[in-house]
């Protein structure tokens, strides 16, 4: 690995700290990735990018600032990427999922903040993490009220803060209210760069993120296949680069991936054996390294097929339909796509159970394990709705609630075996 | 053919040895700081053929010995019926897990609920609070049951509801109204559990807790259901893990 000791250093980060996150990431990475059996050789990019995730990624980053290209953080799925490409930015995912200085967070934040919340303010207020300290403008959005309130304190302490407002409920003004707001994020973006948005940048960026999304719809689908011929925790890695790589680079990676995986398929190659005790995980996001419960599902010889999850298909199974001729029309279709997005926040928001009936369905699933973040008032009040209307379609769901810290993985463990045991019998 | 299931639980480990359907041995240690090495005692002189390992403890025994483990919640589920045929609905309150399990007719598990991750209204909860009180755990029942009314503990929390406990014996509360207090708090988040799954018929009360007379009668007058106590309430994991082997 080259040294980027200078890199680090120009970006304000604690370099000590910062070794020590990376370390701490290694071992785990090494521990639970690298220590499956039977990978697929096309993890093999991903594990390249996860070494390199602070080094040679953040020099490109730093490169394509270097050309006058601004690099846009965001902290949700409800930032269209596409609008960002537009004027030649690049898109950076800045969630964290490390129980990281939280003692530090919790100087400016209550202790009863989601894990999420407080990895952020963690990692910011640290500084260990190259990505937010790289990017020119971070993007805020008003999903719950955890982050939206936070924002406010995280922009005292961030460069550029430009907070987003969404819509609550799935209404025509909801609508209205979300294309306004993605045509101010336009304006933003163009003040920034200096570029203007045009039908034609704008295609382009659409172009590119349907691509991206279609290769993961792709990844989505060829896990249906028993045995599975990826684990859980590998596809969820693939969903997590998603938010950090370089848009293009990364579709050809899942695209090569998932011609080896179908080859696999061919053969009745698999990851588990046939046969194997199949869930999905529904619920909040998990961002890099929140790795522990489908390392506690997967160590209990269940295989995770399928992640409803922002990182996950909740994030990719959309694709915006270009086919407008005008920036205008184009932001309709853009809007139309966000707008489907079967966030929590939205009240109500039936359709995401249905989608998570689907996906049992089409993937062969024997139950479902919702998970949120402790304090994720959104997730954990729907998980209540969901639990009853999946057991009354007749899908076991295990509900969990946790958080970053490893003091509960006994408890989990537990419940997540009993669970198995409870689907293996049907 | 000795089927032998050792279940170890966070305050207790617990041995039991099946032989042709009978309960043939049981045997029970208080698990220490050393849980691996209470176990491998307990089970030394025991003669059995196979063993099925259960409890919070039992990936570590299964690095020692070569023997299948099943969650507690399982084990629950099948030494249950070992004592109670068609029992459909079981709750266990340990050391610090409470348990909620419901069972279809064929005594499959089809839905469980467990406590959060502390350890508020599990057994550990009710040994802090009789210590605070200066109370042994059979004192600390039968204290209870002989309160006329209850002081209320509104903390669940076990380190706040000590303080609070604390506070209000300072203020002067009687102490068997704060004991009889204390056994309604952990009484009504086991019947929230229960009731959330909600199986129908008699209940049947597992765990080192079910040996509190005064936990056992507040049970059956809030759920309006009958419990069902075997003779040694600790004993039923170790007898689910031995018969699912044998």
């Amino acid at each position: 690995m080259s040294d980027y000791t200078q890199m680090w250093s120009s970006l304000g980060l604690d370099l000590k700290a910062h070794d020590a996150l990376l370390s701490v990431l290694g071992g785990a990475y090494t521990d639970i990735f690298l220590s499956q059996k039977n990978r697929p050789e096309g993890m093999k990019y991903f594990d390249f990018v996860m070494s390199e995730v602070h080094g040679l990624r953040i020099k490109e980053l730093m490169d394509a600032k270097a050309q006058g290209r601004k690099v846009i953080g965001s902290y949700c799925v409800f930032v269209p990427e596409e609008l960002i490409l537009a004027v030649d930015g690049v898109s950076v995912g800045l969630c964290a999922g490390a129980e990281f200085n939280f003692e530090g967070a919790e100087t400016v934040l209550p202790r009863n903040t989601c894990a999420l919340i407080k990895s952020a303010f963690g990692f910011k207020l640290g500084r260990v993490c190259p990505y937010l300290e790289a990017s020119d403008v971070v993007v805020g959005e008003n999903t719950c009220d955890g982050k939206k309130k936070s924002y406010e304190i995280l922009g005292k302490l961030v460069n550029d803060l430009y907070v987003m407002d969404l819509p609550q409920m799935k209404s025509e003004t909801g609508r209205a209210l979300l294309k306004e707001e993605y045509r101010k994020f336009i304006k933003k973006l163009e003040d920034v760069s200096g570029k203007k948005v045009t039908t034609e940048s704008l295609q382009k960026g659409i172009d590119i993120v349907n691509a991206k999304r279609n290769a993961m719809k792709r990844l989505a689908e060829i896990r249906s296949a028993d045995p599975a011929p990826i684990s859980g925790l590998d596809a969820l890695l693939v969903n997590q680069v998603y938010f950090y790589d370089d848009p293009v680079r990364f579709t050809e990676s899942v695209n090569k991936l998932c011609d080896e995986l179908e080859e696999r398929v061919k053969k009745g190659i698999g990851v588990y054996p046939n046969g194997a005790p199949r869930v999905i995980v529904s619920g909040c996001p998990m961002a890099v390294p929140n790795w522990k419960l489908p390392m506690v599902i997967e160590s209990s010889n269940a295989v995770i097929v399928g992640e409803e999850s922002c990182v996950g298909e909740r994030g990719a199974r959309w694709l915006t339909e270009a086919k407008g001729g005008t920036v205008d029309s184009l932001l309709d279709q853009i809007t139309d796509r966000y707008f489907q997005v079967e966030c929590a926040i939205f009240t109500p928001n039936p359709s995401r159970v249905d989608y998570v009936k689907q996906m049992a369905k089409k993937l062969g699933a024997k139950g479902i394990i919702h998970y949120s973040l402790q304090f994720c008032q959104p997730y954990i009040v729907e998980s209540g709705i969901a639990e009853k209307e999946l057991e009354g379609a007749g899908i076991p769901t295990l509900r969990l609630e946790t958080d970053y810290s490893q003091e509960d993985a006994g408890q989990l463990k537990t419940r997540v075996e009993a669970f198995i045991e409870r689907i293996n019998k049907k | 053919m000795r089927c032998a299931g050792i279940d170890i639980g966070s305050r207790t480990v617990k041995l039991a040895v099946l032989e042709r359907g009978r309960l043939v041995l049981s045997r029970k240690s208080v698990t220490t700081y050393n849980p691996l090495q209470t176990a491998c005692d307990l089970i030394r002189d025991a003669a059995f053929d196979t063993i099925t390992a259960t409890g919070y403890g039992r990936h570590l025994i299964k690095g020692h010995i070569d023997c299948p483990v099943i969650s507690e919640i399982k084990a629950f589920a099948v030494g249950a019926r070992f004592f109670s045929r068609d029992c459909r609905s079981i709750l266990d309150i340990g050391g610090q897990d409470t348990k909620a399990i419901s069972l279809d007719e064929e005594g499959n598990m089809s839905k469980f609920e467990m406590n959060d991750k502390c350890a508020a209204g599990t057994g550990r909860f009710l040994e802090v609070m009789a210590t605070a009180l200066g109370f042994t755990l059979e004192e600390f029942s039968s204290a209870a049951l002989s309160a006329e009314k209850a002081v209320k503990i509104n903390s669940m929390c076990t380190v706040f509801a000590e303080s609070e406990v604390i506070s209000l014996t300072t203020q002067g509360a009687a102490r068997n109204e704060v004991a009889l207090g204390i056994h309604r708090a952990i009484v009504s988040r086991s019947v929230a559990l229960m009731k959330r799954i909600a199986p129908p018929g008699n209940v049947f009360f597992a765990g080192g807790v079910a040996l509190n007379g005064c936990v056992r009668s507040l049970i059956e007058s809030e759920l309006d259901r009958r419990l069902f106590v075997p003779e040694d309430p600790q004993i039923v994991g170790a007898v689910g893990a031995a018969m699912s082997t044998g």
